[in-house]
């Protein structure tokens, strides 16, 4: 390298330079629910029906054998190309983001998003397609009406729900030999380096909030800075082993963790899979988090009618009740669990699941909670002015980070 | 005629890989210079402020800890791997005699199952209730709370694992090179084994350790797999961190200072090295493997 | 670099028998050299032995961590049976194929251009070259990924492979350089003597001469290719590969159909290497 080489390289640095004044554009826009609703009048009609179908999903959040979307093809004529490609909402959206502001398509017609930072995100920034209400007559005779006025997107000018669960704590019963009831336990010593926590930051700051008796709905920027010392001082005490993802799940089976953050849902399917009942959920006393995951139109959707068919179709509680026995999250049918007692009086599953699982299942206080069960829960935190969301972020993600 | 157009000859051959990596290596770190010294956020955009590399202050200044553990798992990483890897080199580079390939081919036999499924690999073996420790607790050898996996360790584990063969390969080559007549010189100059060593196989074998030292600190010091595979809390690298600021905090900014002081950290020590050492032993070594 | 392979190392020297005690009755620290090296073997081979072994067993629910009973159900049929796996497999392929022959050609000129002329800015080249064979990886990804989102190119198939000619071409042009160096110039001359006219040399003469490098680039560029996973995960937007795969299921637990095609990978490359290195001893005798 001599060092006229360096010179050289110096030059085209600065080309380079030149380069690299593209500067990274936003697309925040404030849209009032009428210019939304006006936009679905100018998109619709012009959006013809098409035959084929793609449809991103988390993993094992639909029936295993995709009873549900064949029939779907049977009854419609669209194909379905289904893939399980949502590890967790933000890097999700950190694929699709890009692609969507450079004004292409995802290859994607419709998604699944938890009702956090990214559903506020795609929102703002325009990047979904507004809902034509009048293709949703099964949805609007079936959806459960709390699920109509959720606070974050009422009158459902966006998505609809398609599955809702609630974030509680789970242990292993070959490790953990006392009932757990509270959020104590997450602080117990007897299971220092044995506790999993969940490294989002919604779902974290929610759990340190409930710990010091903070209602996260009244909850102030004071507040959030209080949960996360409580947080970082059960990290410091070593009493957490890992911040996880959806990965506490294989954690907890293997015994790798004892007692973990953990999505209700995900408990039942890993009890009936493994045949064993070792996995124990509870929703602490202190309080749990409800959340809702959403089907939404990414903008560019090449086939935005079939989407809007599909999203109707599992409002159809045949088809809910299909998911609902195979995934056991909270429906948003009403009428599923109707056609789950019935299902168990006929003995016969969608999956051929057992008379006791389904009667276990209609009767579950965690897929039909009652409004004792939900007054103990609450949504994310999700602050919609990008200033106050990114200090949230970072205030939870300095726990995680470390 | 024939003169120019074979003085132009090297640059034609050139044109082709020298424009790709110019558009897809060179620019792409040039462009990053610029992003790094942008502001804003996702919603409103990132804009060039050229505010003063107050991103470069957050980086060092936040996540000190990250950057300190980084050097630190890679480097105590290098210095298992050369302890481990010389005597192997040793023994196959002068007692390996026909089966030398043989062996350095059973040393290369990771490589062939993929990166991501060997390390989850690890996570299983070294798993709480995993191969080896679950026997162990089962007899009571060790404390039903004893973990290898989450913790410093097992990231250095797999980092070890992961890189060991660019260790051997480097220091084999360089050994394997090293003139018999000159250890039999040795000998007759110095009468221990152990002094032959000190002063002529080792000092000659140097430059392959170098080169081990680059092909392993490199990939190990930027590496976020391991951590995320086999650390717990405590244990995340900057590379872990250069991946959320993108996947997601989505602060490219940030994530783009980051890498470009990754980069240039690590492209001073090798351009000092490049000086000192030349590039040949690593280039060799990459052209063995 | 994630994980280069192939050819099991040249041994340049085929003196091995000429080596001081090479002949002589093992000593302690000699045997206890031996026993080290199969040690460290063994150890690198466990994980191997771990996936190979899994890809056999019959797990009840979606988690195979824990041994539960031996079935070959998957090495049949039931392999393709997730048909999302099989996609990225195919993806995988692709990309590998065509990243391979792009940086190969990119890669043989390069190397030519590089080991057969003197030529101005040899020295840059040569230093990029460099630093782009050792530049971190998650770099190299992190900052191709803001580059396609600054100029606004949707990240897909064709990103990705951009990115993978792009790490691979240094590679090769190492590889075939390191023949071209070696190569005796007057046999080129003689040709062209004779009468041939340089692209005539070129095929005939220069080409078969260095092509034991372009193959052997060619491999090395296959292999980092098909298991790279840094690189490929900034530049994949929503597309697929089998290391994207694995580590996106690896969180709700892995089917055996990922041990079943990594025990495939695995064999198919062994075999590749082992036959590899028949012929090109055949040759050399």
């Amino acid at each position: 390298m001599s060092r006229r080489d360096l010179f050289r390289l110096g030059g085209a640095a600065a080309g380079g330079l030149a380069l690299s004044g593209c500067a990274i554009p936003g697309l925040a826009k404030t849209v009032t629910p009428a210019q939304t609703r006006a936009e679905a009048a100018r998109f619709w009609p012009k959006q013809k029906p098409t035959r084929q179908l793609s449809f991103a999903n988390w993993a094992s959040y639909i029936d295993p054998n995709h009873q549900s979307l064949k029939e779907f093809t049977k009854a419609t004529g669209i194909a379905v190309s289904y893939s399980e490609v949502i590890e967790d909402d933000n890097s999700f959206y950190a694929k699709i983001d890009p692609i969507i502001r450079s004004g292409q398509a995802t290859g994607y017609d419709i998604m699944v998003i938890t009702d956090g930072f990214e559903f506020v995100d795609l929102v703002e920034l325009q990047e979904v397609v507004p809902l034509d209400h009048a293709m949703l007559p099964t949805f609007s005779k079936n959806a459960i009406p709390s699920f109509k006025r959720s606070t974050f997107d009422p009158g459902n000018l966006y998505s609809v729900p398609w599955q809702s669960g609630m974030t509680g704590i789970a242990w292993n019963t070959k490790y953990v030999k006392e009932p757990i009831t509270g959020l104590d336990a997450l602080w117990d010593p007897k299971y220092k380096g044995k506790i999993g926590m969940m490294q989002d930051p919604q779902e974290l700051a929610n759990f340190g909030l409930f710990r010091l008796g903070i209602d996260p709905d009244h909850a102030t920027e004071a507040d959030w800075r209080k949960a996360a010392n409580v947080l970082s001082a059960q990290r410091n005490a070593g009493f957490v082993r890992q911040y996880y993802d959806q990965s506490y799940l294989n954690a907890l089976s293997q015994g790798d963790v004892w007692i973990t953050m953990a999505w209700s849902g995900d408990i039942f399917q890993q009890n009936q899979s493994t045949g064993n009942n070792d996995l124990q959920f509870v929703v602490p006393a202190e309080g749990g988090t409800i959340w809702t995951d959403n089907m939404m139109i990414p903008k560019g959707a090449q086939n935005p009618v079939s989407a809007m068919k599909l999203m109707d179709w599992y409002y159809r509680p045949d088809i809910a009740a299909i998911v609902t026995e195979n995934v056991q999250y909270i429906p948003a049918c009403a009428p599923v669990r109707a056609v789950i007692e019935q299902d168990a009086k006929r003995k016969k599953g969608a999956n051929g699941q057992t008379q006791a699982t389904l009667k276990s299942l209609s009767s579950s206080p965690l897929i039909f909670p009652p409004q004792a069960e939900l007054r103990r829960t609450r949504n994310y935190i999700t602050p919609k002015d990008p200033k106050t969301a990114q200090t949230f972020k970072n205030i939870f993600n300095a726990i995680t980070e470390v | 005629m024939h003169g120019i157009r074979s003085k132009l000859t090297p640059y034609y051959l050139m044109l082709p890989g020298g424009l790709w990596l110019a558009i897809f290596f060179a620019v792409p770190i040039v462009m990053m210079i610029g992003l790094s010294t942008m502001t804003g956020n996702v919603i409103s955009g990132f804009g060039e402020t050229w505010q003063h590399f107050g991103n470069y202050v957050q980086g060092f200044t936040q996540y000190t800890p990250e950057w300190i553990r980084s050097a630190e798992y890679a480097g105590l990483g290098c210095l298992i791997s050369i302890v481990l890897s010389y005597p192997i080199a040793y023994w196959i580079a002068f007692y390996g005699g026909s089966r030398k390939s043989t062996y350095l081919f059973l040393l290369l036999l990771p490589f062939f199952v993929s990166f991501v499924l060997r390390t989850i690999a690890w996570n299983y073996i070294l798993g709480d209730q995993g191969l080896i420790l679950g026997p162990l607790k089962h007899w009571g050898l060790i404390a039903p709370g004893f973990r290898v996996l989450a913790t410093g360790s097992a990231v250095i584990i797999g980092i070890v694992y992961n890189y060991l063969p660019f260790m051997i390969l480097p220091i084999y080559v360089a050994l394997e090179r090293v003139d018999p007549t000159v250890i039999e010189a040795g000998r007759d100059l110095y009468a221990g084994s152990a002094t032959v060593f000190r002063k002529v196989v080792l000092p000659l074998s140097l430059p392959g350790v170098f080169a081990g030292v680059l092909l392993n600190f490199v990939p190990a010091a930027s590496d976020y797999v391991n951590a995320s595979v086999l650390g717990g809390t405590g244990n995340t690298m900057i590379g872990n961190i250069i991946y959320d600021q993108y996947f997601v905090v989505q602060n490219y900014p940030v994530q783009a200072s980051l890498s470009f002081s990754l980069m240039g950290i690590l492209l001073i020590g090798i351009f000092l090295y490049a000086r000192a050492l030349g590039t040949e032993e690593v280039l060799e070594a990459a052209a063995a493997i | 670099m994630s994980a280069p392979t192939i050819s099991p190392a040249p041994a340049p020297a085929a003196s091995g028998s000429a080596r001081p005690k090479a002949r002589k009755p093992k000593k302690t620290g000699e045997r206890l050299l031996h026993w080290f090296t199969w040690l460290i073997i063994i150890w690198l081979a466990l994980p191997i032995a771990v996936v190979i072994a899994f890809s056999f067993n019959n797990p009840h629910g979606r988690f195979n961590y824990s041994w539960t009973g031996f079935t070959l159900k998957y090495w049949g049929p039931k392999l393709f049976a997730i048909p999302n796996l099989t996609t990225a497999m195919e993806h995988s392929l692709l990309v590998a194929v065509v990243a391979t022959a792009g940086a190969t050609i990119l890669g043989t000129l390069a190397g030519l251009a590089l080991g057969k002329y003197k030529f101005r800015g040899q020295g840059v080249t040569n230093l990029v070259q460099f630093a782009c064979i050792s530049a971190p990886e998650v770099v190299l990804g992190s900052s191709l990924a803001t580059f396609f989102l600054q100029v606004r190119i949707q990240e897909g198939a064709l990103t990705v492979i951009a990115a993978h000619i792009m790490f691979c071409v240094s590679f090769v042009a190492i590889t075939v350089r390191a023949r071209v160096v070696g190569l005796d110039p007057s046999v080129e001359e003689a040709a062209r003597d004779l009468g041939a006219s340089p692209w005539e040399t070129f095929r005939l003469v220069t080409l078969p001469m260095i092509m034991p490098g372009v193959i052997a680039g060619a491999m090395l560029a296959f292999a980092l290719s098909i298991d790279d996973f840094i690189t490929t995960e900034f530049t994949s937007g929503s597309f697929m590969t089998y290391p994207l795969w694995i580590w996106s299921v690896s969180r709700q637990g892995l089917p055996p159909q990922v041990n079943v095609m990594g025990s495939i990978v695995f064999a198919v490359g062994v075999l590749f290497a082992i036959a590899n290195s028949v012929i090109s001893r055949r040759r050399a005798a």
